[in-house]
């Protein structure tokens, strides 16, 4: 049942995501890529359950790595984008 | 305060951090509130962390803090020292950090004990399109940063090859999840065709389409994410994660457009004919 109920979200948010970018301008479409980008970090969450289920050894080491790499691409996802738009707004 | 009640206050901020991140996406495609919506769907971000962190008290805290810090570090100082010019490849590299995030999420699942054959489906499902965006992403970086050459590499019977590794990834993963442990060979021939093929799809576009294709594999990241959320049974992971996957679809399709080229023929000019369209 949870598989199911799961897959009905999945599909709403699929369809959500179809219907939100309708037009963009071209100069946006690095900082949209950027910043899509950076949620798709939200990876993190599920390192952050991962690491915690650490049984064997091997298996903390791993979900602590998962961690650090999600946190890369948020970070430093999130902060880019800012610098990318940052730079429009001197411009216009 | 009771378990329930954790619960609960951890799914109705993920429902906030859910609505932050469609509302960062809406206002990231309209230049005047562009700036914005990233902080938007950054604050939504936080939430989600935050809260996962308050969510269990026997958490690994020296490693889960530690990670936390290391990647922060790392990311920041990247994003800050970047040059406009690097931006678009600096981008290509988180990608594949957030992909290769998602095949060791997909990878840890597998320890556990009792995985039912639809979890054992979504682990491959999460490692393999990890790996391909892992891989994926790092020949984008390099030919975007020259780091490679940036032309399309093409060789006889490339078809061929990649066709037989499709093969070889559906039969790995359906070896492993007949017979699914931690110690399967089966479970590293899918990691290591999955990084393979990311190569092999990537290596045949010329550098000039690269942004087109990080945008594609942004695209396969938030997939990534949705099937580590599949894994884990967490439904914020399965929102931004499709959400992310969707959208960046959308995305590639609209940036291909600008260029006035179909993604098909973007995707796969370096197989065919067409050797003119990689100029």
């Amino acid at each position: 049942m949870e598989a199911i109920y799961l897959s009905f979200i999945l599909m709403l948010s699929i369809f959500l995501g179809f219907e939100l970018i309708a037009k963009v301008p071209a100069t946006l479409h690095t900082p949209l890529m950027s910043g899509s980008n950076a949620i798709s970090g939200i990876t993190v969450v599920g390192a952050l359950t991962a690491a915690h289920s650490g049984s064997p050894e091997l298996a903390l080491w791993l979900g602590t790595a998962a961690v650090a790499l999600a946190s890369i691409n948020v970070v430093g996802g999130y902060m880019v984008t800012d610098r990318m738009l940052a730079m429009f707004k001197k411009k216009g | 305060m009771t378990s329930l009640n954790i619960d609960l206050i951890i799914n109705l901020a993920y429902i906030a951090s859910a609505v932050l991140f469609v509302f960062g996406l809406k206002m990231l495609s309209s230049p005047a509130t562009a700036r914005k919506g990233n902080l938007m769907s950054s604050v939504g971000m936080l939430i989600a962390i935050v809260v996962t962190l308050m969510n269990e008290i026997k958490l690994p805290w020296e490693n889960i803090i530690g990670g936390l810090i290391i990647g922060a570090l790392i990311g920041s100082i990247a994003a800050r020292k970047v040059e406009m010019t690097g931006m678009p490849e600096l981008v290509a590299l988180f990608n594949g950090f957030g992909g290769a995030s998602s095949l060791l999420v997909g990878l840890v699942a597998v320890y556990a004990a009792t995985n039912t054959t639809f979890t054992n489906i979504t682990i491959i499902l999460s490692i393999l399109i990890g790996g391909v965006t892992l891989t994926g992403s790092l020949i984008a970086y390099g030919k975007l940063s020259e780091r490679m050459p940036s032309k399309a590499i093409q060789f006889t019977g490339q078809q061929v090859f990649n066709g037989a590794l499709v093969i070889a990834i559906l039969a790995s993963a359906v070896m492993f999840i007949q017979n699914p442990s931690a110690d399967s060979e089966w479970l590293y021939a899918v990691i290591g065709l999955s990084l393979v093929f990311g190569i092999m799809i990537t290596i045949p576009i010329g550098g000039a389409d690269m942004p087109v294709v990080i945008a594609l594999l942004n695209s396969y990241s938030g997939l990534a994410a949705c099937a580590a959320g599949f894994v884990l049974n967490n439904n914020l992971l399965i929102v931004s994660g499709s959400l992310v996957g969707a959208s960046g679809l959308i995305l590639t399709n609209i940036m291909c457009k600008a260029m006035n080229r179909s993604l098909n023929n973007v995707l796969f000019s370096g197989f065919g004919a067409a050797k003119v369209s990689t100029a």
